[in-house]
């Protein structure tokens, strides 16, 4: 990891709560602690992979990265600059940051065709409409599909996987340094991901991009990170290179959610599921330890005291009280003595 | 010989709504033992789903013809009266869904939809019933079964509402469970206990299971037997073993190749299948496959192949077994 330059993206203490409505009786309200305290830096030409459960916070994280939604505190600064002041402006920013998303067809204009919705972008900052065009037909040739075929079509007439390309060529219109992908190959067949990726692998040397790869599915996260951060509840609970979390992950949670990959050996399946249950609710996360009512290793100590993101020298950072000094869990006290 | 639980001899199923008939299964032989869970895997459109649904007849009729033979503890699907048919779906043959908040009606409990499916076909009062949903639900292990059977399915986070239909789906003792996707739409963490789930409750109940899932991983975590479909037909069939240790077909080396998996060198290309499956509506005269086939040669283009055994349990649609017998796959 390249620790002494300056990272590309810096994120310091994101929060997000989204509060809920309150019924006829007032009853409910309350909120939704979708992204509570993240912090990390993204450093220039890496992969950073982002895995957890569903409502653990890893969308809610992307769309706030890309100021789609403010985020309730927290800073965010692109290449030394805040975003969202007088030092970065928004508009600004987003040239520099583009995000993928899962549905390739929600998130392409119907009535726009595919040529037209790549050059759309450049043409809202100011590029000439027959520049923005012609920029698009490379960029659709640079994706795998011949322009002469596919520029005039609409997004109906695409299959699933042409329709991500055009979301990847539409991404890259703008000359952005980071692209968030949320998700963006879940929805494809194995077939058609593994070109997708294979391409996305391709334009990250071309073009020298940054990815923020979001995804549920911890091969492919695996296969294309260089890092990967592991979230729980809104927080991050271990980030860590890809290779040294996937062979010896150290948080309870990471351990459990890599033994949940099915064995691919039918004569040693798994025998007993790592965790029980979905994943608590946000809205009231356990006290301490959010993880604290599912693991296998918590102590009392877990229900009461929050875990601190560390690094140490054993290895990667981790938000657990068993590699905190001095926290009261026999893990720790043992590893002390 | 005594017939297998699941006879499927040579299924066709042809949609004739659109402009042109567009052919979703060609000829499909399947058998399914009693107590056996077989997965069809394939990609989008490869037709594993409509074969499942054949056996539910759930396609509508009057857009579909449906030829060869299905039957099912003896019964003959296909010709099967629209009582005897409500008389068989539920009982004999029931079936999960990848959407349990689409496939569960959202205004009534999940309780009454239960009951409501023992009582349409046993003869037992509202009582027992509900006596006998609150036992399913903890046999799917609900936690605090009696509130979740009041409970609506929104009400429900995703993987409940899984268990959930599981157990409706096992409230009249069916002897054939089919799952179409039932992981696909949840976590990880929460996809291995549903698996795990079914595997024991099959086991308990002695069920025959046809499971069907794109998730090569999740079929080899419950599976007996695999079998592999491209454009409408089962190319390649043998037990989980087999196919995962000795693929033979083109289609499922290049599905296992295509794999991202852990045991993959940084930056290294994922080897892809080049082209686009056929157009149903238009299929080439030779092997479906033989477009995008590395070992294709000029007899794959003009005659379909048939099916060669290669082990008694294990049989490739493929006229080139000989060539891809060499190919290795690493699986991790």
């Amino acid at each position: 990891m390249t620790s002494h330059s300056t990272p590309l993206l810096e994120v310091q203490g994101l929060v997000k709560h989204f509060p809920l409505k309150k019924d006829l009786l007032g009853r409910g309200g309350g909120v939704v602690r979708a992204v509570d305290g993240v912090s990390f830096a993204l450093q220039k030409g890496e992969t950073l992979g982002v895995v957890g459960e569903s409502g653990c916070g890893k969308s809610t994280t992307a769309r706030l990265l890309m100021h789609l939604i403010e985020p309730d505190r927290g800073d965010i600064v692109f290449d030394a600059r805040a975003v969202g002041g007088r030092e970065l402006g928004l508009k600004d920013y987003r040239r520099q940051v583009q995000m993928v998303f899962q549905d390739s067809y929600a998130s392409l204009n119907p009535r726009l065709t595919i040529e037209d919705s790549i050059a759309f972008a450049p043409q809202v900052h100011g590029t000439p409409h027959a520049e923005a065009v012609a920029r698009a037909r490379d960029l659709l040739a640079r994706v795998g599909l011949a322009p002469q075929r596919f520029a005039e079509r609409y997004p109906h007439e695409l299959s699933g996987g042409q329709r991500q390309r055009v979301n990847i060529a539409r991404a890259l219109a703008l000359q952005p340094r980071i692209i968030i992908l949320d998700e963006a190959v879940s929805a494809l067949d194995k077939s058609v991901e593994a070109q997708v990726l294979n391409l996305l692998l391709d334009l990250k040397d071309e073009f020298g991009l940054t990815y923020v790869f979001i995804s549920h599915d911890l091969n492919v996260v695996r296969y294309i990170s260089d890092r990967v951060m592991v979230m729980y509840l809104g927080q991050v609970v271990e980030i860590g290179e890809s290779e040294a979390l996937f062979e010896s992950p150290r948080h309870p949670y990471t351990k459990a959610l890599l033994s949940s990959i099915p064995s691919m050996d039918p004569d040693h399946r798994t025998e007993k599921p790592a965790l029980a249950g979905d994943p608590p609710n946000p809205i009231n996360p356990p006290s301490g330890c959010r993880f604290h009512t599912r693991c296998e290793r918590a102590e009392g100590v877990c229900s009461q005291r929050v875990p601190t993101l560390v690094g140490g020298t054993a290895g990667h950072p981790v938000a657990c009280l068993m590699y905190e000094a001095g926290s009261g869990h026999s893990a720790a006290e043992r590893a002390a003595a | 010989m005594s017939e297998a639980f699941v006879d499927i001899q040579n299924l066709t199923v042809t949609f004739t709504g659109g402009r042109k008939p567009v052919r979703a299964v060609g000829g499909v032989d399947l058998q399914v033992q009693r107590g056996e869970v077989v997965a069809l895997i394939g990609e989008s459109g490869s037709g594993k789903s409509v074969t499942l649904r054949s056996l539910l007849r759930l396609h509508p009729p009057k857009r579909t013809q449906m030829g060869g033979q299905l039957r099912v503890a003896g019964q003959d699907v296909l010709k099967m009266s629209s009582s005897q048919l409500a008389d068989y779906r539920g009982k004999v043959t029931s079936m999960i869904f990848q959407e349990p908040l689409l496939a569960l009606d959202p205004v009534y409990t999940v309780g009454a939809q239960i009951v409501e499916s023992i009582r349409r076909h046993e003869n037992v009062s509202a009582e027992a019933a509900q006596k006998r949903a609150l036992e399913l639900f903890e046999r799917v292990r609900i936690p605090s079964p009696e509130r979740r059977l009041a409970a609506y399915p929104h009400e429900m986070s995703g993987g409940m509402r899984q268990r959930a239909m599981i157990a409706l789906a096992l409230a009249c003792k069916p002897q054939l469970l089919l799952a179409d996707e039932p992981t696909t739409a949840l976590d990880a963490t929460v996809q291995i206990q549903i698996l795990l789930l079914l595997r024991e409750l099959q086991r308990e109940m002695g069920l025959s299971v046809i499971f069907v899932t794109h998730d090569i991983g999740a079929a080899l975590e419950v599976a007996d037997r695999i079998a592999v479909m491209y454009a409408g037909r089962i190319v390649e069939v043998g037990s989980a073993r087999a196919l995962i240790r000795e693929p033979r077909h083109p289609y499922t080396l290049a599905l296992l190749k295509s794999r991202a998996h852990g045991a993959l060198a940084k930056g290294a290309r994922l080897e892809t299948i080049g082209g686009a499956p056929p157009d149903l509506s238009a299929l080439p005269p030779g092997c479906a496959f033989a477009e995008r086939c590395s070992f294709a040669n000029e007899g794959c283009r003009q005659t379909a192949p048939e099916v060669v055994m290669l082990a008694p349990d294990h049989g490739a649609r493929c006229l080139r077994t000989d060539a891809t017998a060499a190919e290795k796959v690493p699986v991790a």
